[in-house]
């Protein structure tokens, strides 16, 4: 069994730019500010930075295929810099990326960084792409994302034998709750509280998901530099550490679109991929030993799936575990501290980053008290591209000392 | 004995009351109000003559095994293709082979039963030999023409053979006239369509008694000897007198579902013949005529074997199974008549990749899937690898036709966001009976009308429009399993 990756990496420093309708910014103005800020707070200049890679999902219609434009809008100097699409895991790729190429000792410090501009693609909701291929193009369904997602719900209700209208409860509270986290966040998109009536009776997008059990469609990016811990000591003596304590990728193999075994309300790359990382992170039980949470609410259903595919909720438990509070800030996981998805938008490259921006800030201690999580130990992010019978999932585990 | 050997109808599900017709359009030319009674079946937003040629011929087809399929004709006046065989991709969708003999028959409205009596005639020539002859169209009037109300879009399908014979085929006469009653050029959309009564009095009234009396004079017979009379003819009083040759019994002149259906063109002849077919006993003898630019002429006598195939199939499940389309407007958008703003997701360019529909022809057009011989796992698609975890055994695959099988919805949903004719767009994952699932487009119903572990039949349809190159593309779609009639 190899070593993995627990506490060979530490973030040396983060920036992330308000998420939201950037009409006044280019995707590489964007990857300037959050560059601007991870070197600030990483204490750095541009020219330690040693490696960088790029997270970017719809490459054509905003800052085009390769690394050249990124490194051309930061002006990096002269240094490897690799694009990486992994759907919605992109930016947790990219952070991968980096953390893997300073734990393999080929640089001292690398830069992480991920980016979207999906406003300027005039779509609500994400574009329409033959993220599948052409061989999809001519026999799916003429489906999007929330449709797709929408069909967990269907499943879940089926096979658990809960009544939609309880299901239904659940993605509702699981919105209402991220919708209080973001207001009091100044980086969200999406800065107002809602209340559950306006929720549960929004017009619906698909069947069962309403408009506000979606996430938004976004500009932003964020950065990650990271480095060795040794390299960290030098750098910034004294000062407590974010350390990588797990970084996990699952992919579908193409059982779930296409083999009898899979359930339709679970997602198997999330339970392959968590397993994985408490493994590599020394974690034996989740529910106990997470501290807080971001995860991949691209709608409410799959926060709620995500629930259980995470091992925290017992399967078929998450609706009754979200009703009882115990994800609300003030509850025993905090999930989507920030706001999640839900009010910050998805660009898509960028989000995985961001929520790693999160549970930085958090470990370390930053935020105000009204939205800070009580003593954390160990922060989650899990990131969920493609669409439940086929997708990649991100898990990565941090922790500080 | 050379003859039929199964029968299939299709009427799509949603109705158009004629009224409501009017109602839109009366202001602009009142005197459509003589036709405005009763409704007329309109193909939903993804069908065309294709799918619904193949929509009957999977109906003639139930039961019956597809390797032995010789020949597919394929009738239409709205042929989505002038230059790629259409009867292929009819061919295709149905199941039979490759080595097979396939054709279009088109141009006018008796290109239903000149293919029939091709197929008859290919049968004779090739003892042992099945041919099936699948006929659709989908015409268009312009708006408040006589035409848009009076057509209606449906399809018929006949199998033929020497063996299991139902209805034996003893003889025909034709005619064939440049009777141009009405006409569509090769660039235009609608039917435009000379005086009426004159089509009405030199055309039905004088073809059809030439036709039927040309038969009899050929084979000893009179009109009156013929148990069940099918023909198309539009014209109520001209029915009327017409009807006269065959004797007093009214009950033998086959209903020419206008009030139900409407004018179906090439597909009319061999949509009654199914209804008679539904209902005819051993011995009868059935006259079968057509109309437009001549008349064909044909006769058959049913025999013991008849029962056998009078298990559903038909028209009557398809006329039971009806949805009204509740407003003009919506016709016309499905039928292209008028633009709608769809989003940019309705602008999306997609592309067909023409060596790749070839490669994956068996499971695009067939929704063939595959069986594991290492594991017995059932699939869709066979790509080279088994899915089966366990198994993963590399191109060891029986093909599998699935279209026929049937499934359950596994999931579903209804999606507004998606671009669509008919939103939301509803769609979900699919099992199939015997094993595997896909992710299907669902059409001919409502989120409503849908529940985990209901069951689902398959029907080819019209999977996207491209038309920056006027490329249709086609696909299976599930939709709430069809409830038998008896």
């Amino acid at each position: 069994m190899a070593e993995g990756i627990r506490d060979k990496v530490v973030i040396l420093g983060m920036g992330c730019t308000k998420f939201g309708e950037r009409w006044d910014k280019s995707g590489g103005d964007l990857l300037v500010d959050a560059l601007t800020e991870a070197l600030e707070d990483a204490g750095i200049e541009k020219k330690d930075l040693q490696a960088a890679w790029l997270g970017v999902h719809i490459d054509e219609i905003n800052i085009g295929k390769g690394g050249t434009y990124a490194s051309n809008a930061m002006h990096l100097p002269f240094i490897p810099v690799t694009r990486l699409d992994n759907f919605c895991a992109s930016g947790t790729e990219a952070f991968r990326g980096a953390a893997y190429g300073v734990a393999s000792g080929a640089y001292d410090i690398a830069l992480a960084i991920g980016v979207e501009k999906l406003k300027d693609t005039g779509y609500g909701g994400l574009p329409d792409s033959p993220a599948f291929g052409q061989e999809m193009v001519m026999v799916g369904p003429n489906a999007t994302a929330p449709g797709m997602f929408a069909q967990l719900a269907t499943a879940y209700a089926a096979k658990h034998k809960i009544p939609m209208e309880r299901v239904k409860e659940a993605m509702t509270h699981v919105s209402w709750k991220s919708h209080q986290n973001g207001a009091k966040n100044p980086r969200a998109h999406l800065r107002k509280a809602v209340s559950k009536e306006q929720i549960a009776g929004a017009p619906m997008v698909a069947y069962p998901l309403g408009l506000f059990d979606c996430c938004g469609v976004s500009d932003g990016a964020a950065a990650a530099v990271v480095c060795t811990p040794e390299v960290f000591k030098k750098l910034k003596p004294n000062e407590p550490m974010v350390k990588v304590k797990a970084l996990q990728i699952a992919v579908s193999s193409g059982e779930e679109a296409a083999y009898d075994r899979w359930d339709g309300a679970s997602i198997l790359t999330t339970r392959a991929a968590s397993k994985r990382a408490y493994e590599e992170a020394g974690i034996k039980d989740p529910r106990k030993e997470i501290s807080m949470m971001e995860v991949h609410d691209c709608f409410s259903i799959t926060e709620l799936c995500t629930m259980e595919d995470l091992w925290i909720s017992p399967d078929g438990g998450a609706p009754d575990d979200i009703l009882n509070g115990f994800f609300d800030l003030d509850g025993q996981i905090p999930c989507q501290p920030d706001g999640g998805l839900k009010c910050f938008g998805h660009p898509i490259g960028a989000s995985g980053i961001r929520m790693i921006f999160e549970m930085y800030n958090q470990l370390l201690g930053r935020w105000p008290e009204d939205r800070a999580v009580k003593n954390p130990k160990f922060g989650l992010t899990h990131n969920l591209g493609g669409v439940p019978n086929n997708n990649v999932c991100s898990i990565a585990i941090f922790g500080v000392d | 004995m050379v003859g039929i050997t199964s029968f299939g109808g299709y009427v799509p599900r949603y109705r158009l009351n004629r009224m409501i017709v009017f109602g839109s359009m009366g202001w602009l030319n009142p005197v459509i109000i003589t036709n405005a009674r009763g409704e007329k079946a309109v193909a939903n937003f993804d069908e065309d003559a294709i799918t619904m040629a193949v929509a009957a011929g999977m109906d003639c087809l139930r039961g019956i095994d597809r390797s032995g399929i010789d020949a597919v004709y394929f009738a239409s006046t709205t042929a989505p293709y002038r230059e790629r065989q259409n009867a292929n991709i009819v061919a295709g969708a149905l199941g039979a082979g490759e080595q097979i003999r396939t054709a279009d028959f088109s141009a006018s409205l008796k290109a239903g039963t000149t293919a029939l009596l091709s197929a008859l005639e290919f049968a004779a020539a090739n003892p042992g030999s099945r041919a099936v002859v699948c006929a659709a169209d989908c015409r268009l009037g312009k708006m408040a023409s006589t035409q848009e109300m009076v057509f209606g879009d449906g399809g018929g399908a006949v199998a033929v053979g020497d063996d299991d014979v139902i209805a034996e085929y003893k003889g025909c006469y034709s005619v064939s006239y440049d009777f141009v009653d009405h006409l569509r050029g090769a660039n235009t959309k609608y039917d435009r369509m000379w005086e009426e009564r004159w089509i009405r009095d030199l055309g039905y009234q004088s073809f059809i008694p030439e036709a039927v009396n040309g038969l009899c004079a050929k084979y000893g017979l009179s009109p009156t000897d013929f148990d069940k009379v099918v023909y198309p003819c539009y014209y109520g009083g001209a029915r009327k007198k017409i009807n006269t040759m065959f004797g007093e019994d009214p009950s033998k002149v086959q209903d020419d579902m206008l009030a139900t259906v409407g004018d179906t063109g090439t597909a009319h002849p061999l949509l009654m013949l199914a209804a008679a077919l539904e209902t005819a006993q051993p011995g009868q003898k059935i006259l079968l005529v057509s109309f437009g630019s001549g008349c064909d002429a044909m006769w058959f006598e049913v025999t013991e074997a008849i029962a056998k195939m009078q298990d559903g199939r038909g028209v009557s499940r398809w006329l039971a199974r009806r949805a009204d389309l509740d407003n003009y407007q919506k016709y016309l958008v499905w039928r292209g008549m008028a633009p709608p703003e769809l989003g940019l997701r309705g602008e999306v360019d997609k592309e067909t990749r023409w060596s790749l529909v070839w490669r994956d022809r068996k499971s695009i057009l067939g929704l063939w899937g595959g069986k594991c011989k290492a594991c017995g796992t059932q699939q869709w698609p066979a790509k080279r690898m088994c899915v089966n975890p366990d198994c993963g055994a590399i191109d060891q695959f029986e093909p599998v036709y699935l279209a026929d099988k049937g499934g359950t919805i596994f999931s579903y949903t209804g999606d507004m966001l998606a671009a669509s004719l008919n939103p939301p767009a509803v769609y979900g994952t699919v099992s199939f009976n015997g094993g595997g699932r896909t992710v299907l487009d669902f059409t001919d119903c409502t989120v409503e009308d849908l529940a985990v572990g209901n069951p689902v039949d398959f029907s080819f349809r019209i999977k996207f429009y491209d038309p920056k190159r006027d490329i249709t593309n086609y696909f299976w779609k599930a939709i709430p399993a069809v409830e038998e009639v008896k």
